[in-house]
């Protein structure tokens, strides 16, 4: 009888802590640097969302954040599907949980699965830190604008010196070398 | 490290050396020849002292050995840069074999890695100019190395059409540049690191020959390196600075590394593009990439058997 009891106690004991089972499983919680907010805005209640009526038709917004060009599948999506309607310092996932703009990689997750299950292993996206230790990861947000996600291109570094343009003489008084125009994409 | 136990201090040694020493003057103010030799940092001047002539291998130094010749090439180095440098004998980590993964579907061809490098391990700045990543931009679905394009040099990348692979020293396993070495100057260190020797390299660049990958590079000229770019913190076999008529090479940092950290380009890389870690280890981000990604290696028909691999991710 009073074995049956502590097997009764063991399985409650399981069962009520579902919180702590998901956290291991899908709540997962990173540490990551400040997400890139801008200080115009945030945060968003505060500064005008408290004063104003939500207006929940999909527009495009010509008064406000019209510097903020949506270009992730706009067609199918505007502010609120990431957005909170009720709190604007929030966003919300599909199930309708709402989560800190600090875990916003759950929100990216819901869509770009592989990707998610990369970046928690630390093979999408930039680490820095211990390769046998402490990492430092990076939200998505901080790589890819979430409005406008693609990479943006960068300058890149100097090429390498061609063979024959330092001071090695023998090798620079070739005349064929100097002929050569090694300077990218005008070539083709 | 250390092969063989050898006694070292000998008191008479040191008295023999004197006596080379003195011997040595003699015939610099007799012989011209040796005079000419003897002139500024040509000839077997850069050497700098009998000590640093005389120095073994590495692989064959006593621990004691080693300790010494840090301690001398620490004074010498901070003598010739007016700062203080260390240098490092960091041994191999247990259990630890390194490996890489480079994402061919990330990397934008912007040569942050290449700088990064660059600073990290004291390499010659100009004249010669010494990079141990080369940044090939192939035309998409290309990979013919010949038509592969290096001095790009457009306003932005990516550019349309194009892809981008940097290429550096591969650490096989079956190094063809370690067997080619007459005087095993190089050789592979317990955790997988390809290393030179510069106190013992002769400057036959055979091993450049033998690699098929452009791994390693060579100091026509005195490198050149301000002193106030002088990374302070070397290690023997990486990036300590090097002299003239030495092959030097990618060591996966191994001043950084084997003290736990990720190498420069890892952290240069802005798109996170490369991934380094613990082959032998299971739960590493690079056995992550083996087991579930498609990877591929350079040049695979050569047996080569590298530990650099590429995949698309």
């Amino acid at each position: 009888m009073k074995r049956r009891w502590v097997l009764v106690a063991a399985l409650v004991c399981l069962f009520a802590r579902p919180g702590l089972r998901a956290a291991g499983a899908e709540e997962e919680v990173f540490a990551v640097p400040p997400p890139p907010l801008s200080e115009d805005y945030y945060p968003c209640a505060e500064n005008c969302h408290n004063d104003q009526e939500t207006d929940p038709t999909p527009r495009v917004l010509e008064e406000e954040h019209t510097d903020i060009k949506l270009h992730h599948a706009e067609q199918f999506r505007w502010c609120l599907d990431c957005h909170d309607a009720d709190n604007r310092d929030k966003l919300h996932l599909q199930s309708g949980e709402k989560i800190d703009f600090s875990e916003s990689y759950r929100l990216c997750g819901q869509c770009h699965g592989a990707k998610y299950r990369d970046w928690k292993k630390g093979i999408h996206g930039k680490r820095t830190g211990y390769w046998n230790g402490k990492k430092q990861y990076l939200l998505c947000a901080n790589c890819h604008n979430p409005h406008n996600p693609r990479f943006q291109p960068l300058k890149p570094e100097p090429p390498p010196k061609v063979p024959g343009s330092g001071t090695l003489k023998s090798h620079a008084k070739g005349k064929h070398l100097k002929e050569q125009t090694h300077d990218g994409g005008e070539e083709k | 490290m250390s092969k063989h136990n050898v006694s070292t201090v000998d008191p008479k040694k040191a008295s023999r050396r004197k006596f080379l020493k003195g011997m040595a003057a003699g015939a610099a103010a007799a012989a011209l020849p040796v005079k000419a030799l003897a002139q500024g940092s040509s000839g077997f001047m850069t050497y700098g002292s009998w000590e640093e002539y005389f120095q073994k291998n590495f692989q064959e130094m006593t621990p004691e050995e080693v300790k010494a010749t840090l301690k001398r090439l620490e004074e010498k180095y901070t003598k010739q840069y007016g700062k203080k440098v260390t240098v490092k004998a960091t041994p191999p980590m247990e259990n630890v074999l390194f490996g890489y993964a480079l994402d061919l579907s990330r990397c934008i061809g912007c040569r942050r890695c290449v700088y990064a490098c660059v600073k990290e391990n004291n390499q010659s700045r100009r004249d010669p100019q010494i990079h141990y990543i080369h940044v090939l931009r192939f035309e998409n679905g290309e990979m013919e190395f010949e038509k592969s394009e290096r001095y790009y040099n457009p306003e932005k990348v990516p550019e349309e059409g194009h892809y981008y692979m940097p290429v550096q020293c591969q650490h096989c396993r079956k190094a063809p540049c370690v067997k080619a070495c007459p005087v095993r100057a190089t050789w592979t260190e317990d955790d997988g690191i390809v290393v030179v020797d510069y106190n013992w390299c002769i400057g036959c660049r055979y091993c450049m020959a033998a690699c098929p990958y452009e791994g390693r590079a060579f100091n026509w000229l005195d490198p050149k390196l301000p002193p106030e770019e002088l990374n302070p913190d070397t290690h023997y076999l990486g990036n300590r600075p090097r002299m003239r008529g030495v092959v030097e090479k990618c060591t996966f940092c191994i001043q950084r590394t084997r003290e736990g950290r990720y190498p420069a380009c890892v952290e240069a890389c802005p798109v996170g593009a490369r991934k380094f870690g613990n082959l032998l280890d299971p739960e590493s981000e690079i056995r992550y990439i083996l087991e579930n990604h498609r990877v591929f290696r350079l040049k695979e028909d050569l047996l080569t058997e590298p530990k650099f691999y590429y995949f698309f991710g």
